[in-house]
Formats: structure tokens, C-alpha cells, sequence
């Protein structure tokens, strides 16, 4: 199986969701990938469909560099509703 | 960062219930304690369809069968969601089977008892499934990521496969007298080696204190098999049958049922292989990896075919 390479499975529960990573699986190809994460990931009708990405094409942030990378988003009150003062009789807004 | 920083950060973030993720820092102890732990829960539940899969042909009926096919099936995607848990840590799925195989890897050491009559899958499915759920639930909440999510989505199909277990014991208890008596047997095997999956004493277990600092574990082995003692002895009085501990007694000052002394020497014994079934379990493992290998080499060798051919899929390309 080392030459069975590894992919991420998605997967979306009904329409309206977004897919959500569920786990992960070995597979010849994306056929059987696709095929084998409806057999492991979708026993009990937890799924309308499913996307697989080989792991190795997925691309992550890294988390060493966490802070310094999302550092701009914590000091920025500005961009939430909440910094805005508005009369009492402003309903709904 | 110097490593003691690290080492702060992630002990703060411990402490604040933050999970730990795949690419996070973390001590090389704490992550190789987590595959030995994550691959021998894996290497379990492959393990584990052994004793039930040896019923699957002679289940007394139709709905029987099909409730145990599915119980054995779970227990093979459970084998996968804990491998994929286990490879964010940086190690190939391969190798543990590798280390499986080659008797350097453990696993939960109640599959190494047989299955001798029917009436062990309601047994298996009620205590052996009882105790792993009251350890998995309690794993829910584990600090490393994948595998407390692991444990959510093994938690939901879990239960089940428990009350599959004791529907089975409940209808032979109502039956004749030689399925009553089936019934009692079964319970009288599997009771003491239930209590064992909970593993040594908490004195005596040397890897719980560090696991409880790194919340790898939430509660203790005997935390754990007090609160499995406290739920079976309820349980087991509607099945009209009894725990075979004469020892069993309601404790009132402490609030729970005090318990006999296990055999910590039987435990040991099965531990290090010297079980029932450990060879029989091992050789049934090596057997179905060999034998399938020509399965994995066509599934390759149809994929590059397949590639080749560029035949008209079932997939759809999203963008």
C-alpha cells in the first residue's frame, strides 16, 4: 500500500452544507478513492457527496508561523459590528 | 523558540483545552506516545473482527446476521479512521501493520480470548463493547485533534454495536433453559476479561500520569472500570442473570459497588502473548495481509489501466 498514495476525503451531509474533512484514506486512484470513502465514510447516509484530494495537493499555513501570519486580523475592532455606536430606535441593524 | 518555550506553550495550551493539530510543536515523547497509543487502538479494531467474524456464517438468524456483518464491517472502518489519525503524526500506515505483524505492536488484549458460542457475540457486544465505549467517550476529549475527532465519529457507531450485544443476551435469558444457561456461561468468560481491557491499576500503571499532565487520557484506568462495574451491575439484573464476582457489593459510604481482586497474572500472561488466542489472532492477521496482496497490486494495476484509457468516469471535476 506505500505505493497507494494518501488522499483527503470530504464530505458534504445534505445540500446547503459545505463538504467537511472527515479523515483520510489510501487509494490506487480517484475512483476508488471516491468509491472507498463512500464505504468508510458513509455507512449511515451521512453523505450527498464527497470530494477526495490527494494530501500531498493540499497546501497548509504553517502553525510556527501562526502568529506573525494572522497578526493584522487582531487589532482591526473596526471590521465588527460592535464598534459602531447607533441610537436605540436604529432596530435590525 | 528554545524548546523549553516550546515546551511551555504547549503545556499552557494544554491546560487551556486548545487541541494540539498535526503540524503543531509538540514534545517527541507526547507524539510518540500517541502513535504507540492511536496504532494499538487501530491495530484493535482490525484485530477485533476476528473473534465476532468467526459467527458471521452460523448466526442463528437472517437479522442476526446482517446486524453482525454491519458490527465487524464498523470495526474495519474504525481500524481506518484511527490508521488516518495516526499517519498525521508523520508515520506510514504500512510500517505499524509492519510492526503488528512482526508481534512488536500491541493490541487490546481481550480479542485474544475465543468466541465458543453464540452467545459470546451478545457478550462481546454489551461488555467488550461497554467497556471500549466508556474509554472512547471519555477520549472524545482528548487533547490531540485528529484523534478526539476520530473518537466522536467511533462513539456514534459504537453504541449499536452495544445494544446489538445485549438485545442478543436479553432474548437468549427469555429463551429455554439451554439458552439461559448459554447466556450465564458467556457472561461468566467474558466478565473478568472485560474488566481488564481497563488495563493495570492506576499504581501500577506507569504511563497514566504523564498522560493525565498531557490530557492525553482524562481519567484513570480505575476511574474508568469503577464506572463500567457501577453501569454492568444494573444492567446485567435485567437480564435475569449474575457477574461472576461473589465480591460484588454496593459500597454506601463510597457510592459505588466495591468489586473482587482481578487476576493480575492471567492479565500479564495474555499481555505478553502467552493468551488463548494470540498466535491463532496474529497468524489470521498475516494470512489476510498475504493473501490480499495480489488485491492491492490489481486495484494499481486496473488504476493505471484505467488512467490510460482516459474512460469516462463517474467523477465530476468541481472548478
Amino acid at each position: 500500500m506505500k505505493s497507494w498514495p494518501l488522499w483527503e476525503v470530504f464530505i458534504r451531509s445534505k445540500n446547503g452544507l459545505s463538504h467537511k474533512h472527515a479523515g483520510s484514506l489510501h487509494a490506487a486512484d480517484a475512483q476508488m478513492a471516491i468509491e472507498n470513502a463512500r464505504d468508510v465514510y458513509c455507512r449511515r447516509n451521512e453523505g450527498v457527496s464527497i470530494w477526495v484530494v490527494e494530501s500531498a495537493n493540499i497546501t497548509a499555513s504553517d502553525p510556527a508561523e501562526s502568529d506573525p501570519f494572522f497578526e493584522p486580523a487582531k487589532d482591526k475592532v473596526y471590521r465588527h459590528p460592535t464598534f459602531y455606536d447607533l441610537p436605540d430606535e436604529i432596530k435590525h441593524m | 523558540m528554545k524548546e523549553r518555550d516550546l515546551l511551555e506553550q504547549f503545556q499552557a495550551n494544554i491546560d487551556a483545552e486548545i487541541k494540539i493539530e498535526p503540524k503543531d510543536w509538540m514534545p517527541d515523547e507526547y507524539r510518540k506516545t500517541l502513535v504507540r497509543q492511536i496504532a494499538q487502538h487501530a491495530h484493535s479494531e482490525v484485530v477485533g473482527m476476528l473473534p465476532e467474524g468467526n459467527w458471521i456464517t452460523r448466526a442463528p438468524s437472517l437479522r442476526r446476521k446482517l446486524a453482525l456483518i454491519a458490527k465487524v464491517q464498523d470495526e474495519a472502518g474504525h481500524g481506518l479512521y484511527l490508521y488516518s489519525a495516526a499517519e498525521t503524526l508523520g508515520v506510514d500506515r504500512d510500517d505499524l501493520i509492519e510492526e503488528l505483524h512482526e508481534g512488536k505492536a500491541k493490541y487490546s488484549s481481550i480479542f485474544n480470548y475465543p468466541t465458543t458460542s453464540w452467545a459470546d457475540m451478545g457478550a462481546i457486544g454489551w461488555l467488550v463493547d461497554g467497556a471500549a465505549i466508556m474509554n472512547q467517550v471519555m477520549l472524545t476529549r482528548t487533547s490531540y485533534g485528529p484523534y478526539a475527532r476520530a473518537m466522536v465519529r467511533i462513539c456514534k457507531e459504537e453504541s449499536f454495536h452495544q445494544r446489538q450485544g445485549f438485545e442478543i443476551l436479553l432474548t437468549l435469558s427469555r429463551g429455554s433453559e439451554e439458552q439461559r444457561q448459554m447466556c450465564q456461561d458467556s457472561i461468566n468468560r467474558w466478565w473478568w476479561p472485560s474488566l481488564m481491557m481497563f488495563g493495570p491499576s492506576d499504581a501500577e500503571s506507569q504511563h497514566t500520569e504523564q498522560s493525565m499532565q498531557w490530557k492525553v487520557k482524562r481519567k484513570t484506568n480505575d476511574e474508568l472500570r469503577q464506572e463500567f462495574v457501577d453501569a454492568c451491575v444494573m444492567q446485567v439484573k435485567v437480564l435475569g442473570m449474575t457477574l461472576p464476582d461473589p465480591d460484588l457489593k454496593w459500597n454506601e459510604a463510597r457510592g459505588h459497588y466495591d468489586f473482587g481482586v482481578i487476576n493480575w497474572d492471567e492479565f500479564w500472561q495474555v499481555v505478553k502473548g502467552n493468551g488463548p488466542c494470540n498466535k491463532q489472532r496474529l497468524k489470521d492477521r498475516v494470512k489476510a495481509w498475504e493473501d490480499g496482496a495480489w488485491v492491492r497490486e490489481a486495484a494499481l494495476a486496473y488504476a493505471e489501466k484505467r488512467q490510460k484509457r482516459s474512460m469516462q468516469s463517474a467523477a465530476t471535476k468541481v472548478a
